[in-house]
């Protein structure tokens, strides 16, 4: 085969030059090398893939499976709070988090992102510039909780900005404007201290605990156990294969003995003050409705609170965070009443014969003692109904501290009541010995006589008052208060029934006697309501009203109201504290409202009952007119469909003849 | 003295193995494009080798002595083409070294791959002109001068690999034309010198590259990246490979730039050492075989050629696998007739045909 032309000067070339000295031999030794060279080159290269493929190919594999093998956590959805009807108190809602994605980041797109999420860019800008620093891999939160505006936003520019990326989470949802705040609490990542502890060591870290309430106290149920999912991942993260899949376990729902009728009129009736409403069944001691004032909003908490948000909670000086119908411990004033009443009864101390003379006070041990009135000759009946302090310190007087601080114990005073919440205060019940226990002191006589009226150093939380009336008027049964059912041993102390109705005729008395008493606002028609008053100075207000430190409000007195109905057999015991509402008689309509609610709700309840069990009759009488006997009874409810399915049934499972 | 040039003197093996080569790339590059938006790269990259022949029957036709006549006239060419792809270059990944080539609806094409073949020429023309067994030092400084002027005008781009390539023909021809052992030493000592101050000159990036070159480890998600992912894909594929498109540092992309820089990265890592093995033979073989080409060379010119077709090709094996197995800095140059791209691929068939032009004449003396 002949190529196209060659050079025609080729001729030309070779034989115009002499040959001499364009000889190659003289290379020939340099030539040699050179190939020794590419020798050396070669084996230099292939050492390098025995050294990675022959050698290490485990340890190179360990690290592609470490590229594109990932682990991602699949979050075990909380379960919900429920109230004693199933209503549902705290849920779950899916919340979005986008993040920017620093490896992928092109920060010429900032403008641009800002403006389609309705960000401020020199925020956004500053933010990722203070990143600048960190290592690639650790994304920026640019925005929490995306609205459906954001998202379709996202979805619609995730070729343009790869750099964003979703997250999406389960978060809860909490009752607005603090509702219920103290008694649910709220949930949080596991903190570094919280790690250390017994109750927190199982967690993870970032793990989303309860912190707080009952999201903390029943964490362990609510929680669940977080699923995992092996997948593939290429180089931008994207899931390109699922190779194992663990599923999440939903976290239990909770069901609690809070009723949300109860709980909304009692939240109402505190609207606009401080302190606590406690309503317990005293048969059971189910915590029908609790209430704790100030408030929070939990939903803050739900994630990572702002600091903002923390700072003006932490600073403000009524303590939101502190849950008072557990943690709050004052005086009890007059609502320690009937507690004396049962012990001096019950020592046989007095009887209801035993009358005091009261000229609007008395002297004991030389100093002299003021009854807010002029009561005259009286006795335990109208000493209860009327609230004679003059009546109790005589009561005091003949029973002496140790008896009063062991009925005080027996009721449930001076120690935990065993709430299912955490941080329950005990409170304070004042003896000799606890004295020199606690201050080092010698017993002063004239304490007893404070003390008798439920004031001096005798320190009550509002649930323990709840708790001890309530038993009282069972005639000797204290339950532990509880806000989810469970196990119950409760203390026992037979009273003497005589007694007992005594004690519970005068608090009857205090809401429903004719002429002066003292929680008359507390009265329902048609219920027979019983209770007491108390209004509780504060130990040091004395003082500071004399250098005139506080304003007016705050010298007014702590009111109490206790109550509890019916009469004769107590189902609902209800506490009412208010800091500084003067006097226990501005307490009551509080606790009328929570019990009138439950009265209410009864009633209405039992109507819905009957109806039902009407309409259930008459379904079953047009059953059974077309049914032989047999299918009525299991399904009364709808007779007329199951007499379809099973006919369908007889026809399908027949077919032979 | 035949004045008939035959095609059974075409150095048919070396055609056989570089044929080989590319159909192994073609391959590969189908692979590690299947899930991208490169997808087409496999069969433009069989276009390119089909033109590729058609310029090397070009390059083989014309005489090697009439092509070396016009050394001049190409070197002014090519330096006009650098600086011309300096003002109107279209810049890739921050770096200006394509021009589009009208006519071809974006095609563009990397002027520097086919200045490579000028210098080759320009080393040949020059060091058979001075009809001298030995270099001497200002020969080769005039010479150095020559090739350095393309050399900063390609660094400029910035695009050191493709520069570096220039140096290595250099180097390779005066190695043969007799440079003194002692200049050698000289020139490393300037060398040593000059480069604290050429470490200024170097862009950021490159600069970047050779600091995780020496400690991969120290900023693993930027440069040291590459190196490490490479080397991952090239362990992971122990002695049998994952297996054709099962590299999971190909396909999940890891593996930076899989089909052009890396594909032997891509390679190795789902045909194991096997695999490498083999291919690194057929260019072992392709090396040698131009060498060969060189020792038959019929006079210095042709023997000088052969040589720095050797000598580029030989460098672009040491740099790129060099890299590929963690062994030499990113610098970013092809490997020959494997790595996806047309100038590339063009630049080594033209080079390929000016060995077998050396070879069609080798009787003709």
């Amino acid at each position: 085969m002949i190529l196209p032309p060659a050079d025609s000067n080729l001729e030309q070339h070779s034989l115009g030059k002499p040959p001499l000295r364009d000889d190659t031999r003289f290379a020939a030794g340099k030539i040699a090398i050179f190939q020794y060279v590419v020798v050396a080159i070669f084996l230099f290269l292939i050492s390098g893939f025995w050294k990675l493929q022959v050698q290490n190919p485990d340890h190179y594999e360990g690290l592609a499976q470490q590229n594109s093998v990932k682990s991602v956590p699949v979050i075990a959805p909380r379960g919900r709070i429920l109230d004693r009807d199933g209503r549902v108190i705290v849920g779950n809602h899916t919340s979005y988090t986008l993040i920017l994605g620093r490896e992928v980041l092109k920060e010429e797109h900032l403008p641009a992102i800002a403006q389609g999420l309705d960000l401020d860019y020199d925020d956004l800008a500053k933010r990722v510039r203070r990143f600048r620093s960190r290592p690639k891999y650790e994304p920026i939160v640019i925005k929490e909780e995306l609205t459906p505006a954001d998202l379709a936003f996202v979805d619609s520019h995730r070729d343009f900005f790869p750099e964003l990326e979703l997250i999406n989470a389960q978060r809860r949802l909490y009752p607005q404007d603090g509702m219920m705040a103290h008694v649910i609490g709220y949930t949080g990542e596991v903190s570094e201290e919280d790690l250390d502890t017994p109750e927190f060591a199982k967690y993870e870290q970032g793990a989303v605990v309860g912190k707080f309430g009952l999201e903390r106290k029943y964490n362990s149920t609510l929680m669940g156990v977080d699923g995992q999912r092996q997948v593939v991942v290429d180089n931008r993260g994207q899931v390109r294969k699922v190779l194992k899949q663990q599923p999440a376990k939903a976290g239990q729902d909770l069901q609690t003995t809070i009723d949300l009728d109860l709980q909304v009129v009692a939240e109402l009736a505190m609207e606009g003050k401080n302190g606590a409403v406690v309503a317990l069944d005293p048969r059971t001691g189910e915590v029908l409705a609790m209430v704790s004032r100030p408030t929070f909003d939990p939903n803050k908490f739900a994630v990572r609170i702002k600091s903002k948000d923390w700072k003006e909670i932490m600073s403000n000086p009524d303590h939101p965070m502190l849950n008072q119908a557990i943690q709050a411990q004052q005086p009890p004033g007059s609502t320690f009443k009937p507690t004396m009443a049962i012990a001096a009864l019950e020592t046989g101390t007095i009887d209801d014969k035993w009358t005091v003379n009261c000229p609007g006070g008395a002297t004991f041990y030389g100093h002299y003692y003021k009854c807010h009135m002029k009561h005259g000759t009286i006795s335990l009946h109208k000493g209860i109904a009327q609230s004679c302090d003059t009546y109790f310190y005589n009561v005091g007087y003949k029973l002496g501290i140790e008896k009063i601080a062991t009925y005080a114990d027996l009721v449930g005073f001076g120690h935990k009541t065993g709430i299912d919440l955490p941080g329950e205060a005990e409170g304070v019940v004042p003896s000799e010995e606890q004295k020199m226990r606690t201050q080092h002191q010698k017993w002063y006589a004239g304490e007893t006589i404070s003390v008798s009226i439920g004031q001096g150093n005798l320190q009550v939380t509002p649930i323990q008052l709840a708790r001890a009336i309530g038993g009282l008027a069972l005639g000797g049964v204290w339950h532990h208060p509880h806000l989810v059912p469970g196990p119950d041993s409760p203390s026992v102390w037979s009273l003497t029934p005589a007694n007992v109705k005594l004690v519970v005729d005068g608090m009857y008395g205090v809401v429903n006697d004719p002429g002066f008493i003292t929680g008359g606002r507390a009265r329902i028609p048609g219920i027979e309501v019983c209770g007491k008053t108390g209004s509780a100075q504060l130990a040091s207000n004395e003082y500071l009203q004399g250098a005139g430190r506080l304003d007016e409000n705050a010298r007014k007195d702590n009111a109490w109201f206790v109550g509890f109905a019916p009469r004769s057999a107590p189902e609902i015991v209800v506490v009412a504290l208010w800091d500084h509402g003067e006097h226990g008689q501005f307490a009551a309509p509080i606790v009328r409202d929570v019990l009138k609610a439950y009265f209410d709700k009864k009633v209405r309840v039992a109507a819905l009952q009957q109806q039902q069990q009407q309409l259930a009759a008459r379904m079953a009488s047009i059953g059974s007119l077309g049914l032989p006997a047999a299918g009525a009874g299991e399904s009364g409810a709808m007779p007329a469909a199951a007499a379809v399915a099973s006919g369908q049934n007889a026809a399908e499972s027949d077919p032979l003849p | 003295m035949s004045r008939y040039l035959s095609l059974r003197d075409i150095d048919w093996p070396l055609m056989v193995i570089v044929l080989l080569l590319c159909g192994v790339g073609v391959l590969q590059i189908y692979s590690a494009t299947m899930d991208t938006g490169y997808h087409s790269a496999w069969w433009k990259q069989i276009l390119y080798v089909a033109c590729g022949l058609f310029l090397m029957w070009l390059a083989l036709a014309l005489d090697y002595h009439t092509i070396l006549h016009y050394v001049p006239i190409m070197y002014i060419a090519s330096v006009v083409a650098l600086l011309g792809t300096a003002l109107v270059g279209a810049t890739v990944f921050g770096s200006k070294r394509w021009i589009p080539l009208p006519g071809t609806g974006g095609v563009h094409l990397q002027v520097s791959e086919f200045v490579k073949l000028v210098i080759i020429l320009l080393v040949a023309r020059y060091l058979t002109d001075l009809k001298r067994d030995e270099l001497e030092i200002r020969e080769m400084l005039i010479l150095s001068g020559l090739v350095a002027v393309p050399v900063v005008l390609v660094l400029a781009q910035p695009d050191l690999g493709t520069s570096l390539t220039y140096l290595a023909v250099l180097v390779t021809g005066a190695f043969l034309a007799g440079l003194r052992w002692k200049y050698v030493a000289a020139i490393a000592v300037v060398a040593v010198l000059v480069l604290p101050v050429g470490w200024h000159f170097l862009k950021d990036y490159q600069k970047a590259r050779l600091v995780s070159f020496m400690d991969p480890e120290r900023d693993p998600q930027g440069s040291g990246y590459q190196l490490i992912q490479s080397e991952i894909a090239v362990g992971a594929g122990g002695m049998f490979g994952k297996g054709p498109t099962r590299g999971t540092q190909t396909q999940l992309r890891f593996l930076p730039v899989p089909h052009t820089d890396f594909i032997f990265s891509s390679f190795a890592e789902e045909h194991g050492f096997v695999g490498v093995m083999v291919v690194l033979s057929l260019y072992f073989v392709m090396i040698m075989r131009i060498v060969q080409n060189a020792q038959t060379a019929p006079d210095r010119a042709g023997m000088y050629i052969c040589m720095g077709v050797g000598g580029l090709l030989l460098f672009h094996m040491l740099v790129n696998v060099g890299m590929v197995v963690g062994r030499m800095p990113v610098t970013g140059i092809p490997l020959p007739f494997m790595s996806a791209g047309g100038s590339n691929i063009w630049s080594n068939f033209l080079a390929l045909g000016l060995v077998n032009n050396v070879r069609l004449r080798r009787f003709i003396n």
